[in-house]
């Protein structure tokens, strides 16, 4: 292959004149991780009350949230940011639209909104499953024992039903820490855009887009023991989860 | 005794070096030689260099060019029979498919400059763009200062944004630089008024503003925040190769046949839409038709 490998590329000034382009990745390494922080906590936060309220005897309700979940899940991830970014302020009154569109960061807020709602839609799946796949005489038997149906989700259902649910939500946080690359499309200057600027102006394609892998990988590998860290401290003895005794 | 010796050594040394050049060929042309086919890279929508038409064809200026430089290639091979790939590439494939070796040449609109040399090489400059910025007719704006304190877009990865952020810090604009994926998207973001200004190379705004629903909306600004050439790119260290492709280059220009070409694509209607740019040549651009040169420095223009 005629490729010229440069690894000193990175400590090289990178066309804003400030930054080398190894500051400029880490910089975008940092909206990465901003975007996937805020928008998990967005979708934690809707995925766990849609998810709730999806198992709830209420049939409205039930169907409500099951309508929430097919519209954030079946369109792809790419045209829900462009629906929020492009479509929204055109069909909100003008002076609205107006002012979303002179926000200093929109890129930023509607990316942590596109994929936080997203991804809500794929915990709340996970929530429901995580409490359908407890004995149903847990809350026959929250509920005999005169707890209200709030109580008994607070009290015996979700305490458990977060244990079980923790490894798939790991996967999930791994998911939105990667689909925030998908930001690019709309202007964030993330981790993968930077990598592609870097490309676009050095023309060293490949030293770009391994520091931007090896920067994904590491944040990955990080994410996943910390979750496995998690597990452990909230698991309970004897009940299903990593066991503190397995841990060695 | 010495200077007859010289002689027919040195006789024999040119004969060996012209037999060497006729069976020893290396690179690209050895490749081209041996598998009988020669692999374009093209871009899909970079009108009016090298765009897909309505029957998705791969057509454009730069287009026209490269099959010329594919006949010379041709007759210099001595090939009876040449056949021609296309392999669409963007930006960002560019230059891995030309490194590995699936493109041979690259025709587009990618600006020539000094630090992208150091990857690939480029021929004789086809096209000397400006950068300038484009915006709405109803909010006035005629030179870089104008935008003052506004926000304005220009695409991710392009040596446009570069300078405009480059001029930014130097006359204390206080821009705020928004960067959309491609063309078409920073030109919606202009459009939809998210941005005052998009900041990109001057026929490229021409093709957007053209081809947009309201031409009439639009103004280019008159002052140029710089000068790119455009060259298209083949594999560097390939010597023999880039002094072919050079030659058909050359001979285009020399032979005035550019001028029919470039009135093709620049001042009559083009498809798709049969929309006509009415670009007339620059002067920069006069000037390599006369003196062909491949610098990627904007000073040489």
């Amino acid at each position: 292959m005629n490729y010229h490998w440069n690894w000193g590329i990175f400590w090289d000034i990178s066309p804003d004149g400030a930054h080398s382009y190894l500051q400029t990745l880490l910089l975008g390494t940092t909206w990465t991780l901003a975007t996937a922080f805020f928008a998990w906590c967005l979708a934690l936060l809707f995925g766990s009350i849609i998810g709730v309220i999806r198992t709830t005897p209420n049939a409205w309700l039930v169907r409500l949230g099951n309508a929430y979940v097919e519209l954030f899940r079946n369109i792809p991830l790419l045209v829900q940011m462009f629906l929020w970014y492009f479509v929204l302020p055109e069909v909100v009154p003008q002076a609205i639209g107006t002012w979303l569109k002179q926000q200093p960061n929109a890129s930023f807020y509607t990316a942590v909104v596109a994929l936080g709602f997203y991804t809500s839609a794929r915990v709340a799946e996970q929530v429901r499953a995580g409490i359908l796949s407890l004995a149903q005489g847990q809350r026959l038997a929250a509920l005999a024992l005169g707890l209200t149906l709030p109580q008994a989700y607070g009290f015996v259902l979700l305490p458990m039903a977060y244990r079980i649910m923790l490894p798939p939500l790991t996967s999930e946080l791994l998911n939105i820490i990667k689909n925030s690359s998908v930001a690019l499309t709309i202007g964030l200057m993330e981790l993968t855009a930077r990598a592609r600027s870097m490309q676009e102006f050095s023309f060293q394609v490949f030293e770009a887009f391994t520091a931007a892998t090896v920067i994904y990988i590491v944040i990955n590998i990080a994410v996943t023991f910390a979750m496995r860290a998690l597990e452990r401290r909230t698991a309970v003895s004897g009940f299903i989860g990593a066991s503190p005794a397995a841990a060695h | 005794m010495f200077a007859k010796f010289m002689l027919p050594a040195a006789a024999a040394a040119s004969l060996f070096s012209a037999q060497a050049f006729a069976q020893d060929l290396t690179g690209t042309l050895k490749k081209i030689k041996d598998t009988g086919t020669i692999t374009l890279g093209h871009r899909e929508s970079s009108v009016p260099f090298s765009y897909y038409d309505d029957k998705q064809q791969v057509i454009g200026y730069a287009m026209d060019l490269c099959s010329r430089i594919i006949d010379s290639v041709k007759r210099d091979l001595k090939l009876a029979k040449l056949e021609v790939k296309l392999n669409p590439v963007t930006s960002a494939t560019r230059i891995p498919l030309m490194a590995n070796g699936t493109v041979d040449l690259e025709c587009g609109s990618t600006t020539n400059n000094l630090d992208r040399q150091k990857q690939v090489a480029f021929t004789i400059t086809h096209f000397v763009t400006a950068n300038r910025f484009v915006s709405k007719l109803s909010s006035k704006f005629k030179t870089v200062d104008d935008l003052k304190g506004k926000t304005i877009v220009s695409t991710s990865g392009t040596t446009n944004i570069k300078q405009i952020t480059e001029i930014n810090s130097q006359k204390n604009l206080g821009l705020n630089i928004l960067t959309a994926k491609d063309h078409a998207e920073a030109f919606l973001m202009v459009e939809t008024d998210r941005a005052a200004a998009f900041v990109m190379d001057d026929i490229l705004l021409f093709s957007l503003v053209a081809t947009s629903k309201s031409p009439k909306d639009y103004v280019i600004s008159a002052d140029a925040l710089s000068v790119e050439p455009y060259g298209i790119m083949l594999r560097r260290d390939d010597p023999a190769f880039k002094k072919v492709v050079d030659a058909a280059m050359v001979a285009i220009y020399k032979s005035g046949a550019i001028n029919a070409i470039y009135d093709k694509w620049f001042l009559k209607a083009i498809p798709p839409k049969g929309v006509n740019l009415n670009l007339p040549m620059s002067a920069a651009f006069k000037k390599v038709v006369v003196n062909p040169t491949d610098s990627g420095d904007p000073a040489a223009y």
